[in-house]
């Protein structure tokens, strides 16, 4: 088994601004995906996400920038790290990701170990 | 039996472990087997003479007299307290003179007993040690009853238990709280300790149904002394005694210890202990304070959820989405098995069966009866493979009968 990270990425994140039941009812759909990795044993870490919209790029020369990284298309909204078999596994297990359904990606990366 | 010995048996489970730990508090961890003894001693004493005298008034007074008696005896007497114990207390001690007086008062008791809480919970003793140590420091269970419980043989038990203690003298544990940074990881501990108490006694492997509720009541006694304090007194802990509140409300239901997960349905609810509940509420009220989330709030949640008769797809939603959270902090087998039962009840066999198949918990009979209760109106024939794999992998007969019995209840054709 090997770990992979997954990286969630979106174009918007308007959804923090959806009346209460719909956000929960988005909450819902990825605690389905993840509990549904976990409950295969599949889970290495709790997904960490992301604020949107605040942060800073730090880059050579010490030029500093503020968010929300316009120019960057999809945004990145979180991640977490997911034990598979390999590459294939873990691209089957990243279905059914919530990010996708509105139009974002799954970014699924071998972790170096 | 009579009336002297019924006394005595309850006033040791109530006193033993009060005593062992104000004795050990005074002289030292590593003195904790001759604690024992003096307890030991203490209640043989009590035994002759009550026989003879009738029971004293307050009995528990009178036995700490004698264990007063009997260790300021010893220390007077004894070639090892003169030789180790003295010059290590005196080592300890500012004093010339080493402090022989125990003090059985309320307040040192209690103090006495969450320290050898801490000492006893502590990481350093393999985990089965621990609970064995705890049962018998800290519940003052006998070594046949903690033998029992195990399903084990004395032997094995004193020797767990002896090499518990070795650990404590060579570990250097003492009977002190944590320092404040270290607290939290060894609350931790000491709540995991408990919660496998409870469990012992809870999903135990033997089938006295006395010893099993003993297990769970003391592990619910050492919870609620956790309370008596405000560094121990966290959402956490009151989130733990909410749901071993809720379990053991549930304690006359069961058929078996085997009856869980699919088995919840057939539960007469008027067994259910009310008072029990309702307690579990007050915790689960007190819990809900702070900004962590322990598995113990989820648990607690979910077996509140399961003290609610009523099947409807909105309990089963909140269950759902409480396994959920559950599995992301903390997978267990048992919680992926209920958390595709939960998403059967939610969503319908057809989407927990697609769920269910990815588990292969193939050695979890659990598993298989999830399969077959998932597959029993669409397939039958493949249900009564299912259980027949159950059956095979079932450990004990309470369990077999069980399954036997679901899978007769089904429509082969």
């Amino acid at each position: 088994m090997k770990d992979f990270a997954l990286l969630f990425r979106q174009a918007s994140y308007d959804h923090l601004q959806l009346p209460e039941a719909e956000q929960a009812a988005l909450v819902k759909k990825w605690q389905d995906w993840l509990g549904g990795i976990a409950a295969q044993g599949k889970l290495v870490s709790p997904p960490t996400r992301l604020i949107p919209n605040q942060g800073r790029v730090l880059k050579p020369g010490g030029v500093v920038t503020d968010g929300p990284f316009v120019e960057i298309r999809e945004r990145l909204g979180g991640l977490t790290v997911i034990r598979a078999e390999d590459l294939d596994e873990a691209t089957t297990l990243a279905h059914g990701c919530p990010a996708i359904e509105v139009g974002g990606s799954v970014e699924i990366r071998p972790v170096m170990g | 039996m009579n009336k002297e010995r019924a006394t005595i048996d309850v006033l040791f489970q109530q006193e033993f472990s009060k005593m062992v730990a104000v004795i050990s508090r005074q002289f030292g961890l590593e003195h904790i087997e001759t604690a024992e003894d003096i307890v030991g001693d203490t209640f043989l004493t009590a035994a002759e003479n009550w026989a003879e005298k009738g029971i004293p008034e307050n009995p528990a007074a009178w036995l700490y007299v004698v264990a007063k008696q009997k260790t300021l005896a010893m220390f007077r007497r004894g070639t090892t307290w003169q030789e180790k114990v003295l010059p290590a207390v005196k080592a300890g001690l500012e004093t010339e003179e080493p402090e022989t007086d125990l003090d059985f008062s309320a307040q040192n008791i209690q103090d006495s007993q969450l320290r050898m809480i801490f000492a006893i919970c502590n990481p350093a003793i393999a985990s089965e040690s621990q609970i064995g140590l705890a049962l018998r420091i800290l519940c003052g269970f006998g070594i046949d009853e903690i033998a029992a419980a195990f399903l084990t043989n004395k032997e094995t038990i004193n020797k767990r238990l002896f090499r518990a203690k070795e650990k404590l003298r060579t570990e250097n544990i003492r009977m002190e709280l944590p320092p404040e940074h270290l607290l939290d990881a060894r609350l931790d501990n000491v709540l995991h300790i408990i919660y496998l108490l409870f469990n012992e006694g809870y999903y135990s492997r033997t089938q006295d149904a006395i010893l099993q509720k003993d297990l769970c009541l003391e592990a619910m006694r050492l919870g609620l002394l956790l309370t008596a304090f405000p560094v121990t007194a966290q959402p956490r802990t009151f989130a733990l005694i909410a749901l071993m509140c809720f379990h053991a409300s549930r304690f006359e239901a069961r058929e078996s210890a085997a009856d869980t997960l699919v088995l919840y349905d057939e539960q007469d609810e008027n067994l259910w202990d009310r008072e029990l509940i309702r307690q579990g509420m007050h915790f689960l009220g007190l819990s809900a304070t702070g900004n962590t989330l322990s598995s113990y709030h989820l648990e607690a949640r979910i077996a509140f959820l399961h003290c609610r008769k009523e099947d409807t797809p909105e309990k089963w939603l909140e269950i759902l989405a409480m396994y959920n959270e559950l599995l992301i902090i903390n997978y267990s087998p048992s919680a992926a098995l209920n958390r595709t039962f939960a998403l059967y009840k939610a969503h319908g066999a057809d989407i927990a069966l697609v769920e269910a198949e990815k588990l292969q918990l193939t050695e979890n009979h659990f598993y298989w009866m999830l399969l077959g209760e998932l597959t029993r109106h669409s397939d039958p024939a493949k249900a009564a493979t299912h259980y027949q794999q159950a059956y095979d992998l079932a450990k004990t007969a309470a369990e077999k009968e069980g399954i036997l019995r679901v899978r007769r209840s089904l429509h082969l054709g």
